[in-house]
């Protein structure tokens, strides 16, 4: 009896200590990351734009010193653009591809503006009221959403870079090429949990193996018709985007991925 | 021991394993029309005629319908037939799903149709092409004649299960049909389905007629008409053409609209010169006084849980729009904008009101938060007015008049609807000149 318990107090310790020991969010906080940029600019390096870290670095060295001296009624999305291109520079085969996510990305209000089309009169009082003001607005906007891009890059890169084989190119490939074809249906409550986690089985080529809804019980729950359509909608992407832009290799690690739907912020814009 | 020791890590490593899920974040997709093929439906009979109908055509009839309608959406691309690569009776039965991914299309509609006993039996099945599967399947019954409302039921039925919110085209639309120069305007009540068909005159034009309004169920319509330079409001029941005088008001009497229970009419009408907002119960026409002040306060509308009236006042100096509880009381302004704002309507969701702004000459039709907030201008012109909601608060019509002649005179009013994203602005086809439209709820509700 107590040699049992003794074997079952040693085996729990042992089990406690390798947990601890190997489960990744544990091992989290120590590791330090580096940051988002050089991962980049390693990966493109091998193949072209060596001189481009350098350039980028001028860039942004005049940039800054530019804003320094900006007045703050000055409007700068030219300089804004240029900054953000070195972090952008996609990978030699994926060249095209990334050149419009990078457009996506740094311009969305390019797309927002038509999904909440303002009418003329709006576009008007714009000008109308003040013009100074509204572009001061409009600079402040543009850092602002420039802001939280760069905050979510890194985010999902530590995530990634972490768990994951996928670089920052290769997900963007991956996001931008879903969000082509993802037909966002719209008549979503604003207010609802529209998240929506699908989890893929992928074979080698980027083909869909198996995917699953992750809350498919929500489906059929009263008052969550609109959960159903929003859930298809993303299947539907899924399967029209086949096959998907995975990477040639690594394919242990991507395998099995997850995508989380959540169409809130596009809808309220 | 040891193999257990080892099964223990074993599991350890697997457990570690499925940390390293890749997760990836879709914020964003496209908003661009969603391509459908709608598919002729396949008409399973031998007659050509049933009772002057064209049994045969009502298959490739009842599939531009459809249509038509997800093309007024916006929100959908039906793709050209010429491009179908599967005949309507097999495609019903089981389409080929590869085949008609081929053309872009992401949804398929197939039906088929048949007389039995003098009935028209319409089927119809969705399907999800990408997921080769059926999302819906359901069978209508109805007369012939009906073959109209079966496609409007059948696109609603759709939309509904493509987009998660209800449809609006089994509705209709009533309004004012105006014909004749600008000083002797006659002006009829008419009423036609959403897509412009069927439209039916429901007075002679002996007397002017403004502002109808449908009640709850559809069948009643409350208008304003002039009597002898008197305001009357009237009653008028649709189906039997039964029309009675709800009242005779002083003075200048406004936009009667019913209340959400269909129980009480709201308007506006002078007192001893003052303009307020009174209610009347239609059955015991019993008028209860709303507002007392000695501004103007005119264009009630309710809410649709009946709790709360919008209207519009010129108490700040200006006319605004305010909103207060259903008996007059917590009154509080919510448009602080500049300009003029009027004609506030409540949205059937609840979530927005749509009104009409005036601003340096100009007219705006734009909708809000019931808190005043989120203002958003959808359209601007020289003159246009009287916004109505489309049941599922999605879109509005209202009517815009422009100058018809070359140099600017003479003027033509007509129906115009948008999208409440400012999208998808769109002309109704009318026979007339047309002012002051009503949506209905839908009517298979």
């Amino acid at each position: 009896m107590i040699r049992s318990l003794i074997y079952s107090i040693t085996f729990h310790s042992v089990l406690v200590l390798l947990t601890i020991l190997s489960l990744p969010f544990m091992l989290r906080e120590p590791i330090d990351l580096p940051p988002i940029v050089s991962v980049e600019l390693i990966q493109i390096s091998d193949k072209t734009s060596i001189p481009y870290a350098p350039k980028a670095r001028k860039i942004i060295e005049e940039t800054k010193k530019k804003e320094e001296e900006r007045l703050v009624s000055e409007q700068a999305p030219p300089a804004a653009k240029a900054k953000e291109k070195p972090d952008r520079i996609p990978l030699p085969n994926e060249m095209k591809e990334d050149k419009q996510i990078v457009k996506k990305k740094q311009n969305p209000e390019e797309i927002k503006p038509e999904i909440r089309q303002s009418s003329e009169f709006e576009k008007k009082e714009i000008v109308d009221t003040n013009e100074i003001a509204a572009l001061i607005d409009k600079a402040k906007e543009e850092e602002a959403v420039k802001q939280t891009k760069t905050d979510k890059i890194t985010q999902s890169t530590q995530k990634n870079s972490f768990a994951t084989g996928l670089t920052l190119s290769q997900e963007d490939a991956l996001r931008a090429q879903i969000f082509g074809c993802w037909s966002v249906p719209l008549g979503l409550p604003y207010d609802e949990n529209l998240l929506v986690r699908i989890k893929l089985q992928l074979k080698k080529d980027g083909t869909i193996m198996k995917s699953e809804i992750l809350d498919h019980q929500r489906m059929n729950k009263p008052g969550q018709k609109f959960y159903k359509v929003l859930a298809e909608s993303a299947l539907r992407a899924v399967r029209l985007c086949q096959p998907l832009k995975v990477p040639p290799t690594g394919y242990d690690k991507w395998k099995n991925l997850q995508l989380n739907f959540n169409p809130t912020e596009m809808l309220k814009g | 021991m040891k193999k257990i020791l080892l099964v223990f890590i074993l599991n350890i490593f697997l457990f570690n394993k499925s940390f390293a899920l890749i997760e990836i974040d879709i914020t964003r997709g496209n908003l661009d029309p969603l391509p459908i093929a709608v598919s002729p439906l396949y008409v399973d009979i031998k007659s050509e005629n049933y009772e002057g109908i064209k049994i045969k055509e009502l298959g490739e009839d009842i599939s531009k319908i459809i249509e038509d309608n997800f093309k007024s959406t916006g929100l959908f691309n039906p793709l050209k037939k010429e491009a179908f690569v599967q005949k309507p009776d097999i495609a019903h039965l089981k389409p080929r799903f590869e085949d008609w991914r081929l053309i872009k299309a992401q949804a398929l509609v197939t039906g088929k149709l048949l007389v039995i006993n003098g009935k028209l039996k319409v089927e119809f099945r969705l399907w999800d092409l990408a997921a080769a599967k059926e999302m819906t399947a359901l069978a209508f019954t109805t007369t012939p004649s009906n073959w109209r409302r079966v496609a409007h039921i059948i696109s609603d039925k759709i939309y509904e299960r493509l987009t998660g919110e209800e449809g609006y085209f089994d509705t209709r639309i009533i309004y004012v049909a105006e014909s004749g120069p600008k000083e002797q305007r006659v002006k009829k009540l008419a009423i036609m389905d959403q897509d412009g068909a069927n439209t039916k005159y429901l007075t002679l034009g002996n007397e002017l007629v403004l502002t109808p309004r449908f009640n709850p169920t559809n069948q009643m319509v409350t208008y304003m008409s002039y009597f002898r330079n008197m305001p009357r409001v009237y009653l008028l029941d649709i189906e039997t053409g039964t029309q009675e005088v709800v009242g005779n008001f002083p003075g200048m009497t406004f936009a009667p609209r019913f209340s959400p229970d269909g129980k009480k009419i709201v308007m506006s009408f002078a007192k001893d010169g003052n303009s307020d907002i009174y209610t009347m119960d239609i059955d015991s026409r019993v008028v209860e006084r709303i507002t007392n002040h000695s501004s103007i306060d005119t264009s009630p509308s309710f809410s649709p849980d009946g709790k709360f009236i919008a209207f519009n006042s010129d108490r700040s100096g200006l006319q605004q729009i305010y909103v207060m509880r259903s008996d007059g009381s917590g009154v509080k302004r919510i448009t602080f904008g500049n300009g003029i704002y009027g004609t506030p309507v409540w949205s059937p969701r609840g979530d927005l009101i749509a009104f009409t702004k005036m601003r340096k000459g100009r007219f705006y039709i734009g909708v809000m938060r019931t808190d005043g907030s989120g203002e958003r201008l959808l359209t601007e012109n020289y003159y246009q007015e009287a916004p109505s909601w489309s049941p599922n608060g999605r879109v509005l019509v209202f009517y815009r008049e422009t100058k018809s002649g070359s140099k600017g005179e003479g003027f033509t009013a007509k129906l115009w609807s948008i999208d409440i994203t400012g999208y998808n602005e769109r002309r109704l086809k009318t026979e007339t000149d047309a002012s002051d439209p009503s949506w209905s709820s839908l009517l298979s509700k």
